[in-house]
């Protein structure tokens, strides 16, 4: 991943005042430090605004209504998905939105098992399809360190289709150990589908030599952006894979929008997945037709005021510059892997370096379960995640139960940091630990 | 943090009573917080004592925040050696006062440590915690119930709260 850094570009005191909620206290009147955007990040004022104006302007049902605002929404939604689709280096054809990124990837696991389902008695499928239909002995390669999102559904379509799940486990510091890709990736792999950045480990994947080899032996290659697009420049036609799933929420946008990328070949050859009205192109009683991509993927009233939200979002982020967030974000993750480095007991769960990990930082303290670390940090204002952050088997491969976890963004700075860190070291003497 | 991390819990937590996997027992399960992660294994051993049903022991291992693991052992206190009538009505009190967001502040004297756990109630996010080990033993004791020689007329469970039930 070669990433343009252009470190300390990013001037958080003016950001700041566009993200007013980071003005507010506590737990009785602490100052907020926000280090939880890996889960979910704030929202600026341009994004509120941007929902705002739109429902107080033009809103309406898109693609249905002869009146002026039913066609001044759905230019607003078909302006958003453009404005969205040149975030990420696409055509505005090849994004389909949906609720986030589960459902994304959902979306593409469903493809599956359909047209597996479809094709086992003959329902007519899209022209191209046959690189959906699965038999048994097929094999889908995940990696060991997925979020729930891009694991439970692979495992529904093994279910449902009788293919094999396999998995690229993880070298104890946290990065996928391809030493046995070449096992892995066989002629029976239909499906690789991986996380670009790790959000328990932070560890940043190499997507061109997986993608490489999942793609010689014709495997469909997937890729969850999630934790990856809101943090630096992404061309998804450039990355060579086939799909791309992200959410909204982790880049500044609203809840309730996520997209999908495909190239116009894949999305093409997929049956639908959610069904019914928006999605169609003739029905009768008997059956119905579906309409071209992306509007296949998109059934009923879609979430137009989100995309015209998360537009507004790209705007700001644009704005920015994205090697400019990649740059701060880079410093930030040096500064607090540093300091962590400096507090005893404390020990970093996944990439302890620089090299390929993004800002995303895991870390257990001896002798305090991290859940309780979390609330002790909480104590002093600072919002972090505890758990298994929806990787369970990652945490389990690396031989913990759950970790405490911190990720900053565009809006956090030193300060953030330094007040991180010792809260952090308070934390042991709370449990008598030090 | 104080009314949470009350020192009673944080003893409980670094020397539990009552820890490890005994038998005999008549029933096991294992009960999981899926959202962070704590999980506990637990057996319950009832026995008919001249026609009162007793919990002859309560046995467990578990790894989780200091919590829940506290709570374990303070369940474990509040339980063992109770008969099956008073430990049912125990659980009551405790899922009553953790529930009930920092209204109800639990009384010493009928709930000795537990009361330590009122301060959770105003932790949401660490009600789960606290009541797993409970809501695991009221699984298990349940399913021991079939299981009790001689015990044909069992005492109703009626009037404890399924909801909060923690096995995901
Ligand atoms: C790597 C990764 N994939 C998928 C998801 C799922 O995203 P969402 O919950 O927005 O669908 C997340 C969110 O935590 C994530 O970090």
């Amino acid at each position: 991943m070669s990433v343009a850094i252009s470190p300390g570009t990013i001037d958080v005191r003016r950001v700041r005042e566009d993200f007013p909620i980071l003005d507010r206290s506590v737990r009785g009147g602490g100052r907020l430090v926000y280090l939880d955007s890996a889960a979910t990040t704030q929202k600026p004022l341009a994004v509120l605004d941007a929902e705002r104006d739109y429902y107080l302007t033009s809103n309406a049902a898109v693609h249905r209504g002869a009146h002026q605002l039913a066609e001044e929404a759905t230019e607003a939604f078909e302006g958003a998905r453009a404005r969205i689709a040149d975030f990420v280096g696409a055509r505005a054809d090849d994004v389909v939105f949906t609720r986030n990124a589960t459902e994304s990837l959902n979306l593409m696991a469903y493809a599956f098992s359909n047209a597996t389902a479809k094709a086992a008695h003959g329902a007519p499928l899209p022209p191209g399809a046959e690189r959906f239909i699965l038999r048994e002995g097929d094999e889908i390669l995940v990696t060991e360190m997925e979020h729930h999102a891009n694991l439970v559904p692979w495992q529904e379509v093994c279910s449902k289709t009788g293919a094999i799940l396999r998995w690229i486990p993880l070298t104890p510091d946290g990065r996928l150990d391809l030493s046995s890709l070449s096992d892995l990736v066989t002629d029976r792999t239909r499906v690789v589908s991986f996380t670009q950045q790790s959000n328990l480990l932070g560890t940043i994947n190499p997507v061109a030599p997986l993608a490489q080899a999942a793609r010689a032996v014709g495997a469909l290659v997937v890729l969850d952006a999630c934790q990856s697009i809101p943090h630096m420049p992404t061309d998804v036609t450039a990355l060579g894979v086939d799909a791309v799933a992200w959410s909204g929420h982790k880049m500044l946008g609203p809840t309730g929008i996520g997209c999908l990328w495909a190239t116009p070949e894949t999305l093409a050859s997929m049956p639908p997945f959610i069904t019914g009205g928006s999605m169609i192109e003739t029905v009768t009683m008997e059956a119905s037709t579906f309409a071209e991509p992306p509007k296949r993927f998109e059934a009923g009233v879609p979430m137009v005021a989100q995309a015209v939200g998360l537009a507004a979002a790209c705007d700001y982020l644009d704005a920015l510059g994205m090697g400019n967030v990649a740059g701060h974000e880079a410093s930030l993750t040096a500064y607090a892997l540093e300091g962590i480095a400096d507090v005893p007991g404390v020990t970093i769960v996944g990439p302890a370096d620089l090299v390929d990990r993004g800002s995303a930082i895991s870390f257990t303290v001896d002798g305090v379960h991290p859940h309780d670390v979390g609330q002790v940090l909480d104590s002093s204002g600072i919002a972090v995640r505890v758990g298994h952050h929806c990787a369970w088997p990652g945490c389990r491969a690396m031989g913990v139960p759950a970790t405490t976890r911190m990720s900053p963004y565009i809006y956090n700075d030193t300060d953030d940091i330094d007040d991180f860190i010792q809260a952090l070291g308070r934390v042991r003497q709370v449990f008598g630990e030090a | 943090m104080e009314d949470l991390y009350q020192e009673i819990i944080l003893d409980h937590y670094r020397n539990p009573q009552g820890r490890g996997l005994r038998e005999p027992f008549q029933a096991q399960v294992h009960h999981v917080n899926p959202t962070c992660g704590d999980e506990i294994d637990l057996r319950v051993h009832l026995e008919d004592d001249n026609g009162v049903m007793r919990v002859a022991d309560v046995s467990y291992e578990g790894q989780g925040c200091s919590i829940s693991q506290a709570s374990a052992s303070v369940m474990y206190d509040s339980l063992a050696g109770r008969t099956l009538d008073e430990a049912l009505e125990a659980l009551g009190r405790f899922q009553e006062m953790v529930q009930s967001k920092g209204e109800i502040a639990g009384d010493e004297d009928t709930m000795g440590d537990a009361v330590a756990f009122a301060g959770v109630a105003k932790y949401p996010a660490r009600v789960k915690c606290a009541l797993l080990p409970w809501l695991a033993w009221k699984d298990a004791a349940m399913q021991s119930m079939d299981d009790v020689p001689s015990m044909d007329d069992v005492p109703s469970m009626a009037g404890v709260r399924v909801e909060g039930e923690s096995n995901g």
